[in-house]
């Protein structure tokens, strides 16, 4: 394998320590190296600036939800299209691209690592497909646990080893990675077209409550001892005053700490925090109040959280909370999609415009940028759009310069039809902080690596580490004459390695890389109960067999990597 | 004895026609599941044609030779049902109004007895009307 | 001695049966009986094993007859085709796996052509109502667990999918359904009284192509208001009364097939199709779900969407992916005579095409991949008989539901056969030659 050393870069390493100081990172076999021999090819990373590969923690990028968006918008293709160029495929679509063109914009944005954050686990084989054609980008995909009818009945009668041996077993089945909860018990509920909008609210049939769930599968991932917590979107999302439900949620976290080899400290991980942190009691008196859930995260060392950042762009939301996508297309009018999913989860699928005229619009975005902003520490709070949901991932550059200048921030809401509703209704206007380019490596790459249990692999430059490099091109010693230049260097990276080889060079994609499927083998103590529960299910049931159900062999998963879990 | 009736053409799947398409097109099997038109009693009458008999069924899109036979899942008077297939396709509408999809179901069509007139096999006929040379 | 495989895929319908048990022979290389498939699987696992089989590629020659040729030159010619074409089609893939699907785009890409699938004369009018309106839908164990409330809109299951009113939508009991059928109301809507139609509660006759206006007089009734005494020949009484049974339950579904996707008003009729199970939502919970005809239509469809953004009628030409049914479907195009070769797997068009729209293919240079004899590979020059997909080889496939299931192997396909995916490949490489790409 070809050695690399990137010469003369300001390095931004949080795993390090290092804060912009002028260093060379060598690369050797894939790895980051102490050193490397005089035949290494020299990168001059002179001016511009260096980090390790970063790190999507959520987004939904492939599977039957993204894929069902892509069929019924064909819209989404208007002036997005991209034709064949050199080693790239031809791509299109800009709120859902197709596969090529998501692993293609991710890394000439310096991502190499990426989470699907919702896998239906019967729709496993389809997720790994559009994976397998995601070029580039390791990618591992979490499958939902929250409305599944094991937990529920294993949790209503509070038998966490067989709710975690059960977790082992679709973990293996499906290849995923983590144990994600979308609305714990609401969208069961869907089922019946209900919903369950506290943590308390009865999950019908079932008679057990979100909160119960959430607390068994907290219990299950510490007892198997998995490298990332339970992540979680809980109850009521996207309403006015919802943030009452986030706070009963993390709540439910006192008390646990983190069990496991991977050097996680969280026990939870709260997603797109932005849609959780709504005050207000309608559309009209709505207000931010990520002031109560960012105090309450701060105070708590076992959660962490990621942001979902509104951009203000067209786009398409997609979420297996099934009764919020139902509640949105009544809101908006915009054409429904729905899938619910027999004995697992559901979704729902409905394109929104985030218009800057809407006040509503301009509010969470205010949220979504207040959130990082009073953040205290960077390692626990990471920066996404839940892309589709709150805007595409292409538009991380932008998310950028709003939290790197307050200049930025400014311009935009001076832009904004009803500037006076968001100074009023969100604190965003008095915020003079800017986020450093050292928080941002922190936000992007250390601190998600780390929720992930990955901080041994990606993440950082240290040696040893795989070989994920990004190198930018921005001064950090010149001072930002345009916010925009921000935005701009951070939209195209000058080179990008991942794991050892340079995939891009000068914005234009090099090679497809060496990608790799992620996923969490766990060991378990046989279980007979949960043998044959799983077994009878399987014949009662479900519409396919259980031998027909897991997602095996070289089609769906040609380059495995298993993080192995002993948890006998 | 030159009488002609007018009937709403459909076409759809049988299992009949399902279970030939599988035994191999290229066999008799085939023109017997999907070579007719299903017409109801009362049409017969109308026509005055025995039931089993060769008929030719034509549109403005073009003609084809089947076997009448009374309907299986009827009455539907004043409705023809001929199996999806060649001879079906000889007949129906290719109109897509932009959609891309032919008129595969309402198309008028007349029907008049045909009795010494062959029905061809699936591949034949549509050979036939392609003008394709075969060896 | 012989062996059982068990857990086989059915590879015929949508429905994608996935309890088929097959006794093979201890070598592996013959199938000797069915169990659990319909009347039309079990005739297609059986079918593999006839004798009078061709497996090897056959060009047409002047004269009219076949000339036995190998697969290299079988690849040659259609690389060749497909380099030297401006606008070369690539249409079927619906009985086809979706390793093979991913091939075929890679070739379509290369050689800037048009691509399309069966939905172009199943359930294309289907995706366009879904990209106006949307789609509540489920997958089919939602049906099997919790529905109530059947209705069987145009399609005729009892034929066209057999074992579906078993499996999944009438007969099974599920988690909240243990009574099976006791538990269910069944209503279908067929300008015929079909075998289906027969097993049901309510049978609106509609008269046939007027199946819009009987989806909005169901609208109106939902909402308890004026109609006439006769809407699409059916009575306001019985459509009342219908309505009133589809509120009541606790969870619905509509099936719906070609009657209203093939009649005229085409994508219309989906549209208020739809807009029926959204109002629905407004008093109980309804799904809606087409009823897919080839075992991995799906699946093309899905191989397209995540590859190219649409999922049927894909045009490459201009070297980015347009699509605009219409302008850029088969059938449009071979009618309009834009096309100058044609490369068919997966499908017949020769027999389900109108017949304007096949004799085209006929007068063209054409490759059929299909291990059947067909309409098709009889206007063809050239016929590619390969390996059966879903009996001689795996690989996976999505249900009419889009629930994907892996196939499974069961037997040896003849010596010497290639697979699709075998044979698309050795085109795609040698395309690549003669196109200069690396």
């Amino acid at each position: 394998m070809s050695e690399y050393i990137i010469k003369n870069g300001h390095v931004f390493d949080p795993v390090q320590g290092i804060k912009g100081d002028k260093k060379d990172i060598a690369i050797k076999d894939g790895k980051i190296a102490d050193k490397v021999s005089s035949a290494a090819k020299v990168i001059d990373a002179a001016g511009k600036t260096v980090m390790a590969g970063a790190v999507e923690i959520h987004a939904h990028i492939a599977g039957p939800k993204v894929n069902l968006g892509r069929i019924y918008r064909p819209e989404d293709k208007l002036f997005s299209c991209t034709p064949t160029k050199g080693m790239e495929r031809m791509g299109g679509g800009a709120s859902i691209p197709t596969t090529f063109k998501t692993g293609y914009e991710y890394a000439k944005m310096g991502y190499t690592t990426a989470m699907e954050a919702a896998m239906p686990p019967l729709f496993s084989r389809h997720v790994h497909e559009e994976i397998r054609d995601t070029p580039i980008i390791d990618e591992a995909a979490f499958p939902v646990f929250g409305n599944n009818w094991f937990v529920l009945e294993y949790l209503k009668n509070q038998e966490i080893e067989n709710t975690a041996a059960y977790c082992a077993w679709l973990l293996k089945a499906t290849k995923g990675y983590a144990i994600k909860v979308v609305n714990p018990g609401g969208t069961e509920a869907w089922g019946w077209g209900l919903n369950c909008l506290t943590v308390n609210d009865p999950v019908p049939y079932f008679d057990i409550t979100p909160a119960e769930i959430i607390r068994g599968l907290i219990e299950a991932n510490e007892y198997l001892g998995l490298p990332h917590s339970m992540h979680i979107h809980p109850n009521n999302l996207g309403n006015p005053g919802c943030y009452e439900t986030t706070l009963d949620t993390l709540k439910l976290a006192e008390g646990y700490k983190a069990k496991n080899k991977f050097g996680r400290e969280q026990v939870l991980h709260l997603t797109h925090t932005q849609f959780h942190s709504y005050g207000g009691t309608n559309w009209g008196d709505f207000e931010s109040k990520a002031k109560e859930v960012t105090d309450y995260v701060n105070a708590n060392k076992n959660i962490t959280i990621d942001t979902g950042n509104v951009t203000l762009d067209e786009t398409t939301t997609m979420t297996a909370d099934g009764p919020f996508e139902h509640h949105l297309t009544g809101l908006n009018h915009l054409k429904w999609a729905n899938v619910d999913v027999e004995l697992e989860t559901a979704a729902g699928v409905v394109p929104y415009i985030y218009s800057p005229n809407i006040s509503v619009c301009a509010i969470q975005w205010a949220i979504g940028l207040e959130i990082p902003l009073l953040m205290k520490d960077p390692m626990r709070c990471y920066i996404t759009t839940d892309h589709p949901n709150a805007g595409p991932f292409t538009r991380y550059p932008r998310v950028i310069k709003w939290l790197m200048s307050a200049k930025a921030r400014e311009t935009q809401i001076n832009a904004f039809k009803h500037k006076d509703k968001v100074l009023s209704q969100t604190a965003i206007g008095t915020m003079d902080r800017e986020i450093s380019l050292y928080e941002l490596a922190q936000m992007t790459r250390a601190g998600p690596a780390k929720s992930l249990g990955l901080s041994g692999m990606c993440g950082g430059l240290a040696p040893g580490m795989d070989a994920d490099v990004a190198v930018y091109n921005f001064n950090p010693e010149k001072p930002v004459a345009n916010p925009d230049d921000i935005e701009k260097a951070f939209s195209r990276c000058a080179a990008v390695f991942k794991s050892g080889v340079q995939v891009v060079s000068n914005g234009d994609i090099v090679s497809n890389g060496n990608k790799r499927t992620l996923w969490v083998n766990v060991k378990v103590k046989d279980n007979p109960q949960v043998t044959r529960d799983i077994k009878e299910k399987f014949i009662k049931y479900y519409s396919m067999t259980q031998n027909n159900y897991e997602a095996l062999g070289h089609h769906f998963i040609p380059n495995p990597y298993a993080l192995e879990v002993d948890a006998t | 004895m030159a009488n002609k009736i007018t009937l709403n053409l459909i076409s759809g799947r049988t299992i009949q026609q399902g279970v030939a398409i599988e035994g191999g097109k290229e066999k008799p099997l085939y023109r017997t599941a999907a070579g007719i038109i299903e017409m109801d009693h009362q049409d017969f009458k109308k026509l005055g044609a025995w039931k089993n008999s060769n008929v030719r069924v034509s549109s403005e899109f073009g003609s084809v030779i089947v076997k009448a036979i009374e309907t299986t899942q009827g009455p539907h008077p004043g409705l023809g049902f001929i199996p999806m297939g060649p001879w079906a396709n000889s007949v129906i509408s290719d109109n897509t109004y932009s959609t891309g999809m032919p008129t595969f179901k309402g198309v008028p069509v007349t029907v008049e007895v045909a009795l010494n007139e062959p029905i061809l096999l699936g591949i034949e006929l549509v050979q036939k009307q392609c003008g394709v040379k075969v060896g | 001695m012989t062996k059982t495989v068990t857990d086989v895929i059915c590879p015929f319908c949508g429905t994608l049966c996935d309890d088929v048990e097959c006794v093979v022979s201890d070598d592996g290389k013959q199938l000797l009986e069915v169990y659990n498939a319909c009347v039309i699987g079990t005739e297609k696992f059986l079918h593999s094993q006839a004798k009078d089989r061709v497996t090897r590629p056959r060009l047409r020659q002047d004269d009219g007859s076949w000339k036995e040729i190998s697969y290299d030159e079988a690849v040659e010619y259609s690389a060749q085709m497909l380099a030297k074409a401006k606008k070369p089609m690539l249409f079927g893939w619906s009985s086809t796996n979706c390793e093979a699907q991913s091939v075929g785009n890679e070739i379509a890409e290369i050689s800037k052509a048009c691509c399309d699938n069966t939905a172009a004369t199943c359930h294309g009018t289907t995706l366009i109502a879904v990209q106006d309106i949307g789609l509540p839908s489920c997958t089919l164990g939602e049906v099997k667990n919790r529905a109530d409330r059947i209705i069987f809109w145009g399609c005729n299951p009892a034929h066209a999918h057999p074992r579906h009113m078993s499996r999944y939508s009438i007969f099974p009991r599920g988690f909240f359904t243990g009574k099976g059928q006791m538990s269910r109301k069944m209503i279908v809507v067929d300008p015929r009284p079909t075998d289906t139609a027969k097993m049901a509660d309510v049978h609106l006759q509609v008269e046939q192509g007027r199946d819009y206006e009987l989806l909005d007089a169901l609208r109106v009734a939902f909402k308890g208001e004026w109609l006439p005494d006769v809407v699409a020949g059916v009575p306001a009484e019985k459509i009342r009364e219908a309505a009133d049974m589809m509120k009541s339950g606790r969870f619905g579904i509509i099936f719906f097939g070609m009657g209203v996707t093939q009649s005229l008003s085409k994508n219309h009729n989906i549209d208020a199709a739809i807009a029926v199970t959204k109002d629905l939502n407004e008093y109980t919970k309804f799904s809606i779900m087409p009823m897919r005809g080839h075992y991995n239509v799906t699946g093309s469809g899905e191989v397209f969407a995540w590859q190219f953004g649409f999922p049927f009628s894909v045009d490459l030409t201009r070297g980015f992916a347009r699509y605009n049914p219409g302008d850029t479907s088969t059938i449009d195009l071979l009618i309009r005579g834009e096309l100058d070769a044609m490369f068919t797997i997966g499908s017949d068009p020769g027999a389900h095409f109108p017949i304007s729209a096949v004799k085209p293919i006929a007068n063209m240079p054409s490759v059929c991949v299909d291990p059947h004899l067909t309409p098709t590979s009889g206007v063809s020059k050239l016929h590619v008989p390969v390996a059966f997909n879903g009996v001689e080889v795996g690989g996976n496939c999505y249900r009419m539901d889009n629930v994907p299931i892996d196939c499974r192997k069961v037997v040896e396909p003849p010596e010497g056969m290639l697979t699709d995916e075998q044979f698309l490949i050795k085109v795609r490489d040698r395309l690549k030659q003669l196109k200069g790409v690396a």
